[in-house]
C-alpha cells in the first residue's frame, strides 16, 4: 500500500508563535518543530504500512528550515520525504498550499493520503479536503479509528455526539484525530537512519505550477488576542452542591 | 575544539526528554511512594533502544557510544533518578561486562535480550562485609565436577530481583595467586539458579523505585562455562567496568542537578513574598547562579570523560573527577533547591524533596567520594599508604 502523510513544520508548538510582517506567523529564524497533531497521522501511516508491507512518503511545504521537522517524521519511520520550499510560497493561504501539496502528492501513484484534522498554527482545517478535491479522490475526516477492507477503509468518524462508521473507497484523503493512534518515539537507530533516507526538495517550478497558481487570494487584515476565559463559577457546597452541579450540567445540555 | 553534539545526538536528547516528561514524570510520585519497580516504563525504554545504546547492532544494540548513553541518563535523571539508575546499572553493570569480557558464545546467549531491554542483568560486587575494599571479597567459587559452586553473599545489588532479571554477574574468590593474594573471578549466575536467594527489597532513603536486594549464594551451582572472561581477572575487570560506570553516574548527577535548577527557577518566578517574586531577591538569585555554575561544570567534566572513552583514550582520572564533582554538586544543589522551595520543598510529592533524598547515594554508589579522592590523589603520583 502506498501511503502519503502530509506533515508540517510549525513554529514553537508548545508556546505562542510570533506574528511577523503582514500578520503572518514568523517561520524564519525561529525553531520549527513537527506539528504535534501530525504525529498521529504519521503513526497511523506507519502502522498501515507495517500491516500491508507498504511504504510511507511524507509530503510537506515550508521554509528551508523545515527539514529538521520533516526528518523527525522520518526518524519515527517511513521511506522518503518531499519538501516543497520556494520563496514564492511565503504567505501562501490554504488554497495555494493545497495546490502545491496536491501537485507534489500527485507525482506518484498513491492509495491513501493521511493528514491531521488541522494544523497547530493555522487551524483552518480546510486544507486536506481541498487537496482531495484537487486530486479528484474521495475524502473522509476526523477518523478516530481506521481499518483496512479490501480496496477501502472503514473508519470511525468523530462527531459531536459520538461517532459515525464510514466506509470510503481508495484512493482517498483521510484526516485523523488525536485518538487514532499513539505516536511512537523515534529510536536512536531511527534517528540515525533518517539521515540516510531520500529527502527531495522541490520548487514551485519543479511541480509545473506558475506563480499565479500559488499566489495567496486571502489576506489577513487584523489579528486580535483571544478573549480571556472567565474564572468560572465557584459553587460553595452548602449541602446542595451535587444538585447544583447537576443543574449546571443539565443547563449546558451535557446530561 | 568542538563542544557541539552531533545533529543525531541532539535529536535523540530531545526524544529522551519528551519521553521523560510525558511518560516518566506523571508516574514519578507514584513510584517514589510505592517503591514498585516501573516494569512497563522499563519495557518502553527498551523499545526506545535505551538499553542497547553503546553496543553494536549485531547484538541488537544501537551502535552508539558512552556520550549518547550519558545523554539518555542525564535526561531521565532530570526527572526521575530511579528510572535513570535502572538504565545506568542495566547497561553499565549488567550488559557491559558480558560485552567486554564474554566469549562469542556467552554474548550470543545473554547479550541480545539485555540490549533490547527485555531482560536486565546485575553485577554483584559489594558484600555485606565490605564495599570499597573489593580485595576483601569473601564469596567463594570452587570448581567441582564441571560446575562452579558458589557460596557467600552480596549487598545492595541493583536490578537483581526484577521480574525480568535474567542474570547476576558475581565476583568470587576462586583461589590464591602466586603472591598469596586472592584470585578473584567473575561468574554469571542466571536468575532462578537453585542456591541463589534474592532477599527482600531494602527500605532506602531514596531511589525508591530502583530494584535493590541482598543476594545469598548457598551451594549455588552453574556450569563451568559461566566463568566470564579469564579466571583470576575479576579484579581488573571490575575496575574497568567502574571507569565507565562512574561517568554514567556523573551523568545521572548532572541530570538531577539540572532538575533542581529547573524546578528552582520556575518556583522562584512564581512564588511571591513581600510583593515580589522571590526570584527578584539576590539571596535567591545567588543560589540559582551557583546552581547553574555547578551543573555546567559538572556537565563539562562528565562529557569530556565520556568523549575520551569514546575515542579509545585513557579516561580513568577524568571519570573519577567527573563522578566526584558531579555527585557532590548534585547533593549541594538538592539541598539548596529545597531551601529555595521553603516549606513546600519539604513535602514529599514535590520533585525537589525527592531529589534531596535521591541525591545522597550519588556520593556513595560506584565508589564513595572518599575513594574517588584517594584514587585521584594516587593518580598524582603520591605515595600509597599501604606500601
Amino acid at each position: 500500500m502506498k501511503i502519503v502523510v502530509l506533515v508540517k513544520a510549525v513554529p514553537n508548538p508548545t508556546g505562542t508563535p510570533e506574528i511577523g510582517e503582514g500578520f503572518r506567523l514568523k517561520r524564519e529564524g525561529v525553531e520549527l518543530a513537527l506539528d504535534p497533531g501530525d504525529e498521529y497521522g504519521v503513526e497511523l501511516g506507519l502502522q498501515l504500512a507495517e500491516q500491508t508491507g507498504g511504504e510511507v512518503t511524507y509530503v510537506s511545504m515550508g521554509p528551508a528550515g523545515a527539514t529538521a521537522a520533516v526528518r523527525r517524521a522520518l526518524s519515527m519511520g517511513g521511506d522518503r520525504a518531499v519538501l516543497v520550499t520556494d520563496p514564492a510560497l511565503a504567505g501562501a493561504d490554504a488554497l495555494a498550499t493545497a495546490r502545491v501539496l496536491a501537485a507534489a502528492v500527485g507525482r506518484q501513484p498513491f492509495d491513501l493520503v493521511i493528514a491531521g484534522a488541522e494544523s497547530t498554527d493555522g487551524y483552518t482545517g480546510t486544507l486536506p479536503m481541498a487537496v482531495a478535491e484537487l486530486l479528484g479522490v474521495a475524502s473522509a475526516s476526523f477518523a478516530r479509528r481506521v481499518e483496512l477492507r479490501d480496496g477501502a477503509i472503514r473508519l470511525e468518524r468523530q462527531t459531536a455526539d459520538g461517532y459515525d462508521v464510514v466506509e470510503c473507497p481508495l484512493p482517498a484523503v483521510l484526516t485523523v484525530t488525536a485518538g487514532v493512534a499513539s505516536p511512537r518515539y523515534p529510536t536512536l537507530k531511527g534517528i540515525m537512519q533518517a539521515k540516510q533516507k531520500p529527502f527531495e526538495q522541490l520548487t514551485v517550478a519543479d511541480l509545473g505550477l506558475s506563480a499565479e497558481e500559488v499566489a495567496a487570494t486571502q489576506t489577513v487584515e487584523r489579528v486580535d488576542a483571544a478573549p480571556e476565559r472567565g474564572r468560572g463559577e465557584l459553587v460553595q457546597d452548602a449541602g446542595d452542591g451535587a444538585a447544583r452541579i447537576a443543574e449546571f450540567l443539565a443547563e449546558a445540555k451535557v446530561i | 575544539m568542538d563542544f557541539d553534539l552531533t545533529e543525531e545526538q541532539e535529536s535523540f536528547r530531545r526524544t529522551v526528554r519528551e519521553f521523560a516528561e510525558e511518560v516518566v514524570r506523571p508516574r514519578a510520585v507514584e513510584f517514589d511512594r510505592t517503591g514498585e519497580f516501573p516494569l512497563d516504563i522499563v519495557r518502553r525504554m527498551g523499545e526506545l533502544g535505551l538499553f542497547g545504546i553503546p553496543f553494536p547492532e549485531e547484538w541488537d544494540g544501537q551502535g552508539a557510544d558512552l556520550t549518547t548513553l550519558c545523554l539518555a541518563i542525564e535526561e531521565l535523571g532530570r526527572v526521575d533518578s530511579s528510572v535513570a539508575i535502572t538504565l545506568e546499572a542495566g547497561v553499565g553493570l549488567g550488559a557491559m561486562p558480558i560485552f567486554l569480557f564474554g566469549t562469542q558464545e556467552q554474548k550470543r546467549r545473554w547479550l541480545p535480550p539485555l540490549c533490547r531491554g527485555e531482560a536486565l542483568g546485575a553485577f554483584g560486587l559489594t558484600e555485606p562485609g565490605g564495599g570499597s575494599d573489593a580485595g576483601a571479597t569473601r564469596t567463594t567459587a570452587r570448581l567441582e565436577g564441571g560446575e562452579w559452586v558458589i557460596d557467600g553473599s552480596k549487598a545492595f545489588i541493583t536490578n537483581s530481583g526484577t521480574a525480568i532479571t535474567s542474570l547476576v554477574i558475581v565476583t568470587a574468590v576462586t583461589g590464591e595467586r602466586p603472591d598469596g593474594r586472592k584470585e578473584i573471578s567473575a561468574i554469571v549466575v542466571p536468575a532462578g539458579t537453585p542456591g541463589l536467594t534474592v532477599g527482600p527489597s531494602y527500605r532506602k532513603l531514596g531511589w525508591h523505585a530502583s530494584d535493590t536486594h541482598e543476594l545469598t549464594f548457598s551451594n549455588c551451582r552453574v556450569p563451568e562455562d559461566h566463568l566470564l572472561g579469564e579466571r583470576g581477572k575479576g579484579f581488573s575487570q571490575f575496575l574497568r567496568i567502574l571507569d565507565g560506570g562512574r561517568v554514567a553516574i556523573a551523568a545521572l548527577a548532572v541530570g538531577l542537578t539540572q532538575g533542581c535548577l529547573d524546578e528552582s527557577v520556575s518556583y522562584a518566578r512564581e512564588r511571591t513574598a513581600f510583593g515580589r517574586p522571590i526570584g527578584a531577591f539576590q539571596a535567591l538569585q545567588f543560589k540559582l547562579a551557583d546552581m547553574r555554575v555547578a551543573v555546567e561544570t559538572a556537565r563539562l567534566a562528565t562529557y569530556r570523560a565520556a568523549w575520551l572513552r569514546d575515542r579509545g583514550r585513557p579516561f580513568t582520572a577524568e571519570a573519577l573527577i567527573a563522578k566526584l564533582h558531579a555527585s557532590e554538586v548534585a547533593v549541594a544543589a538538592a539541598r539548596e533547591a529545597v531551601q529555595v522551595h521553603g516549606g513546600s520543598g519539604y513535602i514529599d510529592d514535590v520533585p525537589v524533596a525527592r531529589f534531596y533524598r535521591d541525591a545522597k547515594i550519588l556520593e556513595i554508589g560506584e565508589g564513595t567520594s572518599e575513594i574517588q579522592r584517594l584514587l585521584i590523589a594516587r593518580d598524582l603520583g603520591l605515595p600509597d599508604a599501604r606500601s
